[in-house]
């Protein structure tokens, strides 16, 4: 894997303080093209903190990301999912009101756009566009097993389906890397398995690579190509599942001393 | 996929039913008023409120957009209706005598408008950097400071062009010059040329706004930022200009909507427009319901006459008012009731 | 016509706010009750007392800029004063309830009708009426939050604040029914004569308004901090479920709240009647909201930021009355909340807002 020329996502020496305390220190990271890498740690190893750095929702104090090739120093939420991250969220954040279709429509913002104006006077530019984005949404919910639920509102969806929900919503911005924030939390085993499916058929439709932060073991051993361990902030240990499920210090770390 | 069921089930699938209901309520409503008018079977009363019910009817559209679809509390829209009726009043006083009344009408709300959508823009900067009360409070307080620099504010016109002076009327007008606006007196003298007809275009203009951007890219993305602010982000919205969008249309249509009112009366004093103005159409929109313009519809026209229906009791027609206000609210937001009425819509589907 | 009887002007305000605190009057009354600029500045004008006194009788040697200075702050801190205590009702309604209780500037007018009842028709002295006035008020604010604010706990904070516009719109009517819209004046309810340091004068009323600020300041933080009740009061602002799961009645803590803020309420009427003593249905509306406003500027929901608040504003309020505009000091007030908060956009001593991602 490593002998592959340039990785998509190269984090080096990245850290961050919080007051006093240090949430994240020394870590490096490389992801490749199509990869699917999990990011896993116990609880309050600070996994969900690497990924509000990747995703700039807190700058980082020390160290540096580079994105697809350029350092992301000084861009905002915003600006990295421009350049191609999107994520999902540990607590799901859903736009509540609006309806499963809208969720993902909304998501084609920059990538179909066209004016304020064009809207408000329903010029021909807002009909083809939102053509457009109605096809590419529902195509996201038909892969996403949303299809039946197009119409509700995203607040009233079964627990699963909001998670699923949030993926395609990510999806929609057509990302080149994907962040997921325990995807199968709250999940059933059959829906747990259907879940890694999708996350397949995701990563190969739309050849993107993925990196996901999950607890469920079954998920993590069963899709993730590549597995960085995170412990206190650091770096424990990284390499293949199966060299992750040997690793002593690994199982230390989730069994205690 | 939409025109399967032809142009009745077009116009009455949910995306379109809403806007068709408002559509056709203010086309009904406005046809009927015309028959009464032209019949002269409408009170003296009523015929000197329709003009003034179309400004606030588009004053709360425009502040739905900002309260339940932007989801930001504003307490200071009565603020942006006087800069629309002042500057109306103004553009119309310097066009008097040489462009039909008409004309200077529209060119007085265009104007009235985009010069409010400015000043929404500036006030904008600041205020969307703060959230929740705290946003509410400051536009409160531009709300309350645009009342009194216009209070302050003194233009005049005479031969020589316009003059504008601030504090202290300091200017001595030539042949023919007339004052626009005299400071706390505000505006006199005002040519009455706003007319109801004029009024429901406006309403109609401020629903096609207002329906066509929420079903549109910018609509999904003011919603998407009230909703739930990180993810809006995190899916490459901007929230700093979505959120301004929503609050410079909403002072847009109020500034429009105070060209109009200002236009209707022959004097008008900027203190009409303190903070009790603005939180008269917040109530109309909040009873009216977040979001819902048929709602916002229907609240502004009832509250609006409810004052004047109840004139018959006198004093006690505010204190009815105040307590109508209170029931509403405790009435739709009893647990009881309301579980009762969603097990009922339930029933239904 | 109604024609303004020469007052003592303890704050030394400039002749044209002698009457009101500026706005809180003109913007609500209507018709012929309601004295012009115009009409004020002809009044005749018999020798006041206080501040503005001594400038006019030494109009030929004025008075050191630094000592008018000094003068004009101690009227700024006794206007101030009076801020506080009205925003320490608004801080603590909105730490504990979650709530702008919009009503709360007309509780403060109900508590000056009492008041002014209590000294001209029952004659009383004038600590029995205060305490008449408090009582009242803290029952009133009680059975509002009762009757109107309590069915909505679990409302949108939109519905209770509407019924909170509701609630002082019907208090406002009602009050004009019972004791009709024209302004009533409130008798003095201290000597009003004047208190000679060096060369500085100060008003004995501006001196019980600041104490009285004082002594209310440090009773609350007292009983906030040292008592069973007060800690109870600040684990409900800090999280309502996990109070109630520690035992502490929630309910009758927000009721208590209430109480407390109408209570005061009620003092700062009597202050603020004392000072600008025209009594009509909306005198509450305008410090109302200056009040609310100081208590955003110090940090809603901070007890010390009420008191921080109020007396910036009120200083603020003064001194640019005095030195920049009487017109415009409402647009610099607002206009200073507006620069503090994006400064500091949880107001001076506010807690910072931060969402867990």
């Amino acid at each position: 894997m490593s002998t592959k020329a340039t990785p998509i996502l190269e984090v080096k020496e990245l850290g961050i303080d919080f007051g006093g305390l240090t949430a994240v220190n020394d870590l490096d990271l490389a992801i490749y093209d199509k990869e699917i890498v999990g990011l896993i740690g116990p609880n309050g190893a600070g996994k969900t903190t690497v990924f509000n750095l990747l995703t700039k929702v807190y700058k980082p104090t020390r160290g540096s990301i580079f994105f697809d090739g350029k350092d992301t120093a000084g861009k905002t939420v915003v600006d990295i999912n421009k350049a191609g991250i999107a994520r999902t969220f540990q607590n799901i954040r859903l736009f509540n009101n609006l309806t499963v279709l809208d969720n993902v429509r909304t998501a084609y913002h920059n990538n179909i756009r066209y004016s304020p104006v064009e809207a408000v006077f329903r010029l021909p530019g807002y009909y083809a566009k939102e053509r457009e984005i109605e096809g590419k949404s529902r195509e996201l919910l038909e892969i996403m097993e949303l299809g039946q639920y197009a119409e509700v509102t995203a607040g009233n969806l079964p627990y699963g389906a909001q998670r699923r929900l949030e993926i395609a919503r990510a999806m929609a911005t057509e990302p080149k890397l994907l962040l997921l924030d325990e995807p199968a939390a709250g999940m059933n085993p059959q829906e747990t398995d259907d879940l890694m499916r999708m996350i397949r058929f995701v990563r190969d439709h739309f050849e993107i690579a993925v990196l996901l932060i999950e607890h469920d073991m079954q998920l993590v051993m069963g899709i993730c190509e590549r597995i960085y361990v995170l412990n206190y902030g650091m770096l424990l240990a990284q390499g293949v599942p199966a060299e992750i499920q040997a690793n002593p210090d690994v199982i230390k770390a989730y069994l205690g001393d | 996929m939409e025109n399967k069921k032809g142009i009745l089930g077009y116009l009455l699938n949910n995306r379109h039913r809403s806007r068709t209901i408002s559509y056709t309520m203010v086309a009904a409503a406005y046809i009927l008023l015309e028959i009464l008018l032209k019949t002269g079977n409408l009170s003296n009363l009523f015929t000197g409120l329709l003009v003034p019910a179309t400004c606030y009817l588009v004053a709360a559209i425009g502040l739905n957009l900002n309260v339940g679809v932007s989801g930001e509390l504003n307490l200071g829209q009565a603020g942006f209706m006087a800069v629309g009726a002042f500057s109306g009043v103004c553009v119309s006083g310097v066009l008097a005598g040489t462009v039909p009344p008409v004309l200077r009408l529209i060119l007085a709300i265009i104007i009235g408008m985009l010069l409010t959508a400015f000043v929404g823009f500036l006030i904008g900067i600041p205020v969307l950097k703060l959230q929740g009360d705290y946003l509410a409070i400051v536009t409160l307080a531009f709300g309350q400071i645009v009342m009194n620099l216009i209070m302050n504010l003194y233009v005049a016109f005479d031969s020589t062009g316009i003059k504008f002076s601030f504090v202290e009327s300091k200017f001595t007008l030539g042949e023919g010059g007339k004052y626009l606006i005299n400071g706390p007196m505000g505006a006199t003298g005002t040519e009455r040329i706003a007319n109801f007809t004029a009024g429901t275009i406006l309403v109609i203009f401020a629903l096609v706004v207002v329906y066509n951007l929420i079903y549109s890219r910018s609509g999904r993305a003011i919603m998407a930022a009230r909703d739930n602010r990180i993810a809006a982000e995190s899916i490459g919205i901007n929230i700093a200009k979505t959120k301004m969008m929503a609050f410079v249309i909403s002072a847009a249509l109020a500034g429009a909507a105070g060209a109009l009112y200002g236009l209707n009366y022959s004097t008008m004093v900027a203190s009409k427009f303190d903070y009790n103005t603005s939180i008269l159409i917040l109530v109309y929109v909040v009873l009216g319901g977040l979001g819902n313009f048929n709602g916002t519809l229907i609240a502004t026209v009832i509250l609006f006459l409810l004052p004047q229906l109840l004139r018959g009791l006198q004093d006690y027609r505010m204190l009815i008012y105040a307590v109508v206000l209170i029931l509403i609210m405790l009435i739709t937001n009893n647990e009881f009731l309301r579980t009762k009425a969603a097990s009922l819509r339930k029933k239904k589907a | 016509m109604h024609s303004p009887a020469p007052l003592s002007d303890p704050f030394g305000l400039s002749d044209s706010a002698l009457f009101y605190i500026d706005g809180s009057f003109s913007q609500n009354c209507k018709g012929s009750a309601c004295p012009k600029p115009a009409m004020r500045r002809n009044a005749p004008r018999r020798p006041l007392q206080g501040a503005l006194y001594r400038y006019e009788k030494h109009e030929s040697g004025e008075p050191k800029p630094a000592m008018r200075f000094l003068s004009n702050l101690v009227t700024g801190l006794g206007l101030g004063s009076v801020y506080a205590i009205i925003a320490l009702g608004y801080t603590m309604v909105y730490g504990i309830a979650k709530m702008l209780n919009f009503a709360h500037g007309d509780v403060i007018m109900v508590g000056a009708y009492v008041a002014f009842f209590a000294f001209t028709r029952f004659g009383m002295p004038m600590p029995a009426g205060v305490l008449l006035a408090v009582v009242c008020c803290t029952v009133l604010g009680v059975v509002v939050e009762r009757l109107a604010y309590k069915p909505l706990r679990q409302a949108s904070s939109l519905s209770v604040l509407i019924t909170a516009i509701g609630v002082s719109y019907f208090l406002q009517n009602a009050a004009q029914l019972l004791w009709s819209a024209s302004p009533k004046m409130f008798p003095p309810i201290i000597s009003t004569g004047v208190l000679k340091i060096g060369g500085l004068s100060i008003a004995y009323l501006t001196l019980l308004t600041i104490a009285t600020c004082i002594i209310v300041m440090i009773c609350l933080t007292l009983f906030i901090n040292r008592t069973k009740t007060g800690s109870a009061m600040r684990a409900c602002s800090e999280d309502k479920d996990a109070a109630r799961l520690m035992g502490i009645n929630v309910n009758q803590i927000i009721s208590l709240t209430f109480a407390i803020g109408s209570g005061l309420a009620a003092i700062a009427a009597v202050l603020l009647c004392a000072n600008y003593p025209t009594v009509t249905p909306t005198l509450g509306s305008m410090p109302g909201i200056k009040a609310f406003t100081a208590a955003v500027f110090g940090g809603i929901g901070s007890i010390p930021g009420a008191l921080l608040g109020g007396l910036l504003l009120g200083i603020i309020e003064i001194l640019s009355k005095a030195y920049i505009s009487t017109q415009l000091s409402d647009v610099i007030v607002f206009g200073v909340l507006i620069v503090i908060l994006l400064v500091k956009p949880t107001g001076l001593l506010g807690k910072k807002l931060s969402e867990k991602v």
